[in-house]
This record gives structure tokens, C-alpha cells and sequence, in this order.
């Protein structure tokens, strides 16, 4: 996409969303182009924003069209503005909404962001950089590559047979031209890396695994949207804790007893091998139902509190909750809020709880 | 872009292009040089949400034609195959995807709208380097942004764009005032002499002749003339009523400048809105006969046929201006061609007669010629759309029925289609508002007057454009028309909107002032 379409297009999207001035909002419209995908229509969102201006109401309007028909007979559906469109409307059968996934992250709320995100390490200071490393055909006269197009003209000359010791012009001709090009080398903004706990232990069900999951999802979804380069790391424990790769995060189903600790003291030993958190912003989500083995608790607690909590951003303790336990370990980590202010604990009873609990872990307001 | 490539012609499209260039002159079309640019579809569907312009001034309008057009092509809905830019050189953009005999018969096409511009009389006021000046408008704009602040100047960007319709198409061609304003301060001198005619006489006759009394009553009715003059302005209900405001709103320099560009852009598309039927006829007209008379391969002609097809199609019961555009001037190259004209022919009652009629004139293509030169599509369909032409094209009107809410077929009688034909072409089918008094009630208000021609305006847009002219004119500004049969003035102060009932049905600015 051109930059200069880019910015303009962003600039609609904005208002469309209400994000700037207010008084266009009334005139945006929910229009819709009618699409197929697969045999099926489907509706794709088109917003528009029409500028009042004068014109005819509808009362006493007319118009020509052209085809088959009797007098008297009607062209649209009641209530359909403006132009007559027999013939290409549909049948009512348009269901599905179109939506891609990273419309989807964005509509996900743009009040969110990663909070407390500070400029750490060397590698925030740079954004991006042009590096001229690359050869085009085209380009502007300045960046004219003149070594490279001496050769090919010498070349090409030299072939022609044309050159001539005696008088050894090379004349350069279109085809001979050689640019030097860039490549733009994107470096993180801000340095970044999410690390996600996840509790597979037994006493979490089936639901349970899967609230946790679709929180979690939406969470990375919504930052991989939003920040480059942001590093992620995804750990499942029950008693023991494994560092594991997206797709295992998402898809294991395991079972056994819980040691919370166990997760947290992985956490700690990645963060300190990986992560130094002089250059990182760190931040931690950890999903449990709040039962853990009795006597790992103080051990967790002190864990949290003096070793991870120093190191991090933004400590998320997400709880869903436990049909069997008590779910205690939630009040263990709410005692925390009050000392440190990089703690924020949710519970997540059911599935509309969802949204809720990543505004509260990732709302501005905090 | 997001890369560089080249937009030059690739040596296999050269040849083509060198080959229909050479056909359309042979065929005796007439155009500006015109270069073409192979772009992507991205490219090309950014450059058309500028309307052609890649350079043209920011403005969130153009992000919004862009969603749409890239999502239509995205999910295969639509898909831009030409696009021709009224410039000297002609710009036009093929798309790089495109098959072979599509980029012959879109070339064919662009020659046919290069002559158009070029020839037709009602572009000759438009500028030929608009490319150049459209660059020029948007540097502008971009500086007041930077000066001023993006938002202040979309806002009133956003204000112009909504009354970016209120111009006087036909002022191009017509003088409407002289070329200086008699509001201008040169003429100030003037205004306390009031000349009133004195018979030469000698001395001792002179009191006879021209009595002191009457001299001075007349010279008193002379000033009061003249004041009351004075006080409304403008002497006629201003049409472009964009002009008025650049000429009397008090708006700072860059404001003035902002409405001027977009006045000026309104003008420059404005022939292509006022020739749409004819100017895409004319294209689909010469890309239909070059491309089968001279260009096609036997092996291409299935495709061709395809998208000459799909171009032409009709999209439910709406008028497709290609269709409607290429049929009619078929129609007028077969009538002169045969000779069905003039008195001989319009007063024969046979009817066997008139079918067999055919003199073999052969002036069939000198008169589309004529045709494209001196009509726009209001004269062109006045002029040349016959009660045959209509039932054999199934042509038929239709019309909004209150109590269902639908619009219904109305007639197939010809005079009707004519006439509802005629109507949506005039004024681009938009209502004809005017600025009728720059100091309405002598307290510096403007007073708008919308000529009712039996259709009511939107009341809800109306209002709204309402602010946007008083934001522009700073006054509480007055729009007078007529809602349900009834003359209303409809006000808006800045603050709130009014509406009051004015009484007469041609309610002029006394009674209005009565009502008060």
C-alpha cells in the first residue's frame, strides 16, 4: 500500500471507529459489499461517510431504467435509499460477517495497550533504517550506481562492437543504468517479551482449558497486532513446569497434580538467561484455577514477591474457576496489590468474563 | 509504493500501442500524446481512489474509496480495467495483471476518451496541466496542515467537499458580470454623485428647463435606488454560489485558498460528469471498432467478447452509461447512414415506409463526429433519443410511490423517458440552490434560495449543509424553499436550526421580511 493511501485510509478508520472529532460520526453509514466465498454470499463491512449536501428527498423522485417489466410493477424492497437496484439483491440468506483476524485484534479495543512499557536496552533507540544494499534498474539519478553502469555500457559496447581504444568514450544508454536501492531494516521498537503460564494440571477442566486458552489467544493476538518484535515465550506446568512452542501451548492436554512454583521458577531461570531485564519489558501471564499443592504456596508466594516481581512489568494473574479446590491461591496474589503496583489479578468465571479480564490486564487506565 | 518498478510500457505493449495509436489516427480520432502506466492493482487502485490524481491533496474521502475499491477487488467483486487522466499528455493506467487482449481493447478504449477530452466543446474550458496543478493544490494543502493543524484544516475541507456541488456549469460559457464587481472599492468614488439628466439650456432658461424641484426629487429617488441596491447583493441570484463566498465570506487567506481548490477541482470534473453517457459511448463506441476491425486475433475474440459484454451489461435495471452511450451513437451513424432525418422522414406516416427507409447517404460517421464535438449528454439525448430507440432498448421510467415506500415502473411512453431522462441529467440531477442575498435583512445574512422544481429537498441534509454554509459564512445563514407545497425558511444561526412558514409560495425576500 502506498504511504500517502495509507495515511488517509488510516485517517477514515479513525473516525469510522470514533477515535477522532465526533461531528462526522452521524453521517458514517454500516454499508456492506455483497460477496461470495465458497457458493455462499457473505457480507463484507464497508463503512462510508457521506457529506450531507443538497439534494432530493425521496418523495416525488424519478429516474430511467432499462428492461423487462410492466408498468406498475415495483423495482426494490420497501426502504431501500436511493437507486433502485433490482435484480442483484440477494436472497436473505447473508450470515456471516466478514472479518479478518487482525481487524478483529483491532476492534478488540484500542483503549488496551502494554502498560508501563519503558525504553529499555540499546535496541529501542532505532526504529528503522534505510540501508542501501541493493541494485535496481530504476531509481532516481542520484542514486545512480556509476561503477555499475560503466561496466555494462563498457559491456555492451565491447559486444556492439563500437568501442574504441583509440577514443575510449563510454557512453551510458537507458538499459545500461544501475541505482543503488535500500532496504529498509526494521529494528523492535520497544523491546518486548510476554511470557505465558498455563495450568494444565487435573482439576482444571476441559472449559477451563479452554477460557484460559481463548484469554490467552486474544492477549497475543491483540499484541502481536500492535507491537513488532515482541518476544514470546509460552510455559504449561502441572507439577512440573515445560517451556513449549505456540502451537503446544494451545493444543496439550495434560493432567496431574499443580506446583505453581514450578512455572514461576521457569519463568525466572528464562528471564535471567534470555531476558535481562535491564534491556527487556517483561510481562507474565499466568492462568490457573487457583488450586496448587498446600505446601508450595509460601514457597510461590515468596518466589513472586522477592525474584519475579522486580523483574517485571506487569505481573497478570488470570483465575478461572475451580469446581473441585478452593481456589485460594487468588487471595495469595491479591494480598500482593497492595505492595506492588506491577500486579493485576482477574477471575474469569465463565466465557463473558473474557473480555473483561484482558481490558483489566491490558487497560491504559492502569 | 511499496516498491519501485517500472511503470514504463514493456516492449511487447509498445508494440500494441504503436499499432492501435496508428488505427485510432487512420480512423481520424484526434488526441494529445498519451502515455501509459502499468501498475499494480494496489497502485492503480490508489491512484483511482484519488480520482486519477496520485498527487492530489490528503484527505480521509480518498482512504474511504480505497477500502471500497480494494475490498471489491480483494473478494473479486470489481475490477478497474481503465482509467484516463483529461491531462495533456493523457495519462492512462493499465493494470500489469491484465491479459493481453484486455490491454488492447482498454487502449482502444483510451484513445477513444483521449479524443473525447481533447475535442468535445465542453471540456475546452478544462486545464490541460491539472496534472501539475493538482500536484500544486496539494502541496498547498499540505502546508496548511502543517501551519494550522490537521484538524482544523480536514474540518473545514470536510465543510467545503459537502457544498462542492453548488457551482454554475453553465458560467464557463457565459458572462455572467462584468469584469470588475461593483462592490469593489474603485467605484467608491462614485456613490455620493447621483447623475440624474439635465436638458442643455441657456442661463436665463435653465430653472424652465430643468426645474430645481423635480431635479431633486429625482435626484432623491436616485440614491434611495441606488441604497437599496446596495444593501442586496448579489444584483442576481449567484449560481455558484462557491464563488460568493471566496468573493464575500470573511474567511482567512488559507480558508479562501482551501475553498478555491476545491472549486476549482469541482470545475475540472465537472465536464466528465456532464458528458459521462456520451464520453464512455464514444470509448466503447472506438474500442468496439478498432478492436474488431483491425486488432483481434481469431484466438482472442472469446475474450473479448466476454468483457465488451460485461462492460455493457446492465447492473439490474439501472441505465449502464456505456450501454446507453455506444447504442445511441450506433443508432445516429445508422440514421444518417440511411438517411432517416429531417423533415421528409420525421413527416412520413408509413410506417412499412420508415422501416424501408435508406437514402445511402453515408454521413453516419462524419455526424458522431459532429456529435462529439458540440453535444454533452443533456442536448445529446434531447436531440437524438427516439421513440424507436427506446422500445427497442426497453427503456422505461420510474417513479417513488409514498404509500408502498417503492419505487415503481412508471411508463414506457417516450415523451415521459424523456423527460425523467432530461431531468436527472440537469443540474447532475441536483437541486439548484442559489445564493440570493449576501446581507439578508440588512444584518449581513446570507440568504440561499433553492429554485423548487416539484421535488422537496432532504430535510435532514439540508440542514446539515445549512451549518456547514453558515460555518463558512460566520453570519446566521437562510435557505428558502418549499417543504410539502408550503414556502419555508429554513435558518440556521450557528447555534440552532429554524424553520418558519413564509406565507406566499414564491416567497421573496419582502415577505419573508414581513413574517418577521
Amino acid at each position: 500500500m502506498g504511504q500517502k493511501i495509507e495515511r488517509d485510509y488510516q485517517r477514515f478508520r479513525r473516525i469510522v471507529r470514533g477515535k477522532v472529532k465526533s461531528n462526522l460520526s452521524k453521517y458514517i453509514s454500516r454499508g456492506e459489499m455483497i460477496g461470495k466465498k465458497g457458493g455462499e454470499l457473505v457480507s463484507i463491512p464497508l463503512p462510508q461517510i457521506q457529506l450531507p449536501q443538497f439534494r432530493y428527498g425521496q418523495k416525488g423522485s424519478a429516474g430511467v431504467g432499462q428492461g423487462d417489466g410492466d408498468v406498475g410493477q415495483p423495482l426494490t424492497a420497501p426502504d431501500g435509499d436511493g437507486e433502485p437496484q433490482a435484480g442483484d439483491q440477494p436472497g436473505g440468506h447473508i450470515l456471516e460477517v466478514e472479518l479478518t483476524l487482525e481487524e478483529m485484534a483491532e476492534i478488540l479495543g484500542e483503549e488496551l495497550a502494554l502498560p508501563r512499557i519503558k525504553p529499555k536496552g540499546k535496541k529501542n533507540i532505532l526504529t528503522k533504517r534505510d540501508r542501501y544494499t541493493s541494485i535496481r534498474q530504476v531509481g532516481p539519478e542520484s542514486l545512480r550506481h556509476f561503477k555499475r553502469t560503466y561496466k555494462r555500457a563498457l559491456r555492451r559496447m565491447l559486444t556492439a562492437g563500437v568501442y574504441d581504444p583509440a577514443d575510449p568514450r563510454v557512453i551510458p544508454e537507458r538499459q545500461d543504468k544501475q541505482y543503488r536501492s535500500w532496504k529498509e531494516t526494521p529494528l523492535p521498537q520497544s523491546v518486548a517479551c510476554i511470557i505465558y503460564m498455563m495450568d494444565v494440571s487435573g482439576s482444571m477442566t476441559d472449559e477451563q482449558k479452554e477460557i484460559v486458552r481463548i484469554e490467552s489467544f486474544w492477549i497475543d493476538m491483540w499484541i502481536k497486532a500492535h507491537y513488532q518484535g515482541i518476544e514470546t515465550v509460552y510455559i504449561v506446568h502441572d507439577a512440573i513446569a515445560h517451556e513449549v512452542d505456540e502451537h503446544t501451548f494451545y493444543h496439550t492436554r495434560e493432567s496431574g497434580g499443580t506446583k505453581i512454583s514450578s512455572a514461576y521458577e521457569l519463568a525466572n531461570k528464562i528471564i535471567d538467561q534470555r531476558y535481562s531485564p535491564e534491556e527487556w519489558n517483561i510481562y507474565a501471564f499466568h492462568f490457573s484455577d487457583g488450586d496448587n499443592w498446600g505446601d508450595d504456596i509460601p514457597h510461590c508466594v515468596n518466589i513472586l514477591k522477592n525474584i519475579l516481581l522486580p523483574k517485571l512489568n506487569l505481573f497478570g494473574y488470570g483465575q478461572v474457576e475451580s469446581p473441585y479446590g478452593s481456589g485460594e491461591f487468588f487471595d495469595y496474589v491479591h494480598e500482593l496489590l497492595g505492595n506492588h503496583e506491577n500486579v493485576v489479578a482477574s477471575r474469569i468465571p465463565d466465557r463473558d468474563a473474557i473480555l473483561g479480564s484482558i481490558r483489566e490486564f491490558l487497560g491504559t487506565g492502569r | 509504493m511499496s516498491q519501485f518498478y517500472s511503470t514504463n510500457l514493456p516492449p511487447d505493449l509498445r508494440v500494441v500501442k504503436e499499432e492501435i495509436e496508428t488505427y485510432a489516427r487512420d480512423y481520424g480520432l484526434d488526441f494529445y500524446e498519451t502515455i501509459f502506466e502499468v501498475v499494480d492493482a494496489e497502485d492503480l487502485n490508489e491512484i483511482a481512489a484519488y480520482g486519477g490524481f496520485p498527487t492530489r491533496y490528503p484527505h480521509w474521502s480518498f482512504g474511504m474509496s480505497y477500502e471500497e475499491l480494494r475490498k471489491g477487488y480483494d473478494y473479486g467483486l470489481s475490477k478497474i480495467y481503465e482509467m484516463v487522466i483529461n491531462n495533456d499528455p493523457c495519462y492512462a493506467y493499465l493494470m500489469r495483471c491484465n491479459h493481453l487482449v484486455d490491454q488492447k481493447l482498454v487502449m482502444a478504449h483510451v484513445y477513444g476518451h483521449c479524443d473525447f477530452f481533447k475535442n468535445n466543446a465542453y471540456f475546452a474550458h478544462t486545464s490541460r496541466k491539472m496534472m501539475d496543478e493538482m500536484a500544486n493544490h496539494g502541496a498547498r494543502i499540505r502546508r496548511y496542515v502543517e501551519k494550522h493543524g490537521e484538524d482544523d484544516v480536514e474540518l473545514f475541507l470536510d465543510r467545503c467537499m459537502s457544498i462542492d456541488d453548488l457551482i454554475d456549469i453553465h458560467s464557463t460559457a457565459i458572462k455572467r458580470r462584468g469584469d470588475f464587481s461593483r462592490y469593489d472599492f474603485v467605484e467608491k468614488t462614485n456613490d455620493d454623485e447621483v447623475q440624474t439628466i439635465r436638458f442643455k439650456s441657456k442661463d436665463y432658461m435653465e430653472d424652465y428647463i430643468n426645474p430645481p424641484g423635480v431635479i431633486k426629487a429625482e435626484e432623491e429617488e436616485a440614491r434611495k435606488r441606488l441604497e437599496k441596491v446596495a444593501r442586496s447583493f448579489p444584483e442576481q441570484p449567484e449560481k455558484d454560489v462557491l464563488l460568493f463566498l471566496i468573493d464575500h465570506a470573511p474567511l482567512k487567506n488559507w480558508q479562501r485558498d482551501v475553498l478555491s481548490i476545491v472549486r476549482d477541482e469541482a470545475y475540472y470534473f465537472m465536464p466528465q460528469a456532464q458528458t459521462k453517457i456520451m464520453n464512455e459511448g464514444w470509448a466503447s463506441y472506438w474500442h468496439s471498432t478498432i478492436m474488431t476491425q483491425k486488432v483481434l486475433q481469431p484466438s482472442e475474440i472469446i475474450d473479448y467478447a466476454d468483457h465488451h459484454s460485461g462492460t455493457m451489461a446492465m447492473h439490474g435495471a439501472r441505465i449502464n452509461p456505456y450501454k446507453l452511450g455506444i447504442e445511441l451513437l450506433r443508432d445516429i451513424e445508422n440514421r444518417w447512414n440511411t438517411g432517416r432525418f429531417g423533415a421528409e422522414y420525421d413527416n412520413c406516416d408509413d410506417l412499412d415506409q420508415r422501416r424501408q427507409w435508406n437514402r445511402n447517404l453515408g454521413l453516419g460517421r462524419q455526424k458522431i463526429f459532429e456529435v462529439r464535438k458540440v453535444h454533452n449528454d443533456i442536448t445529446f439525448i434531447d436531440t437524438f433519443l427516439t421513440p424507436e430507440f427506446c422500445e427497442e432498448h426497453k427503456l422505461f421510467s420510474y417513479a417513488f410511490v409514498d404509500q408502498t415506500g417503492q419505487y415503481v415502473i412508471e411508463s414506457r411512453t417516450f415523451d415521459v423517458i424523456k423527460k425523467r431522462l432530461l431531468f436527472g441529467l440537469t443540474n447532475f440531477g441536483k437541486p439548484w440552490i442559489y445564493a440570493k442575498d449576501g446581507n439578508f435583512r440588512n444584518r449581513g445574512e446570507l440568504l440561499l434560495w433553492h429554485s423548487h422544481n416539484g421535488i422537496d429537498l432532504k430535510l435532514d441534509h439540508a440542514k446539515d449543509t445549512l451549518a456547514n454554509v453558515q460555518f463558512i459564512w460566520s453570519r446566521p445563514v437562510h435557505l428558502e424553499t418549499i417543504l410539502e407545497g408550503k414556502p419555508v425558511l429554513l435558518s440556521y444561526d450557528g447555534n440552532e436550526h429554524s424553520s418558519k412558514a413564509t406565507g406566499e409560495s414564491n416567497g421573496n425576500r419582502a415577505t419573508v421580511s414581513k413574517s418577521r
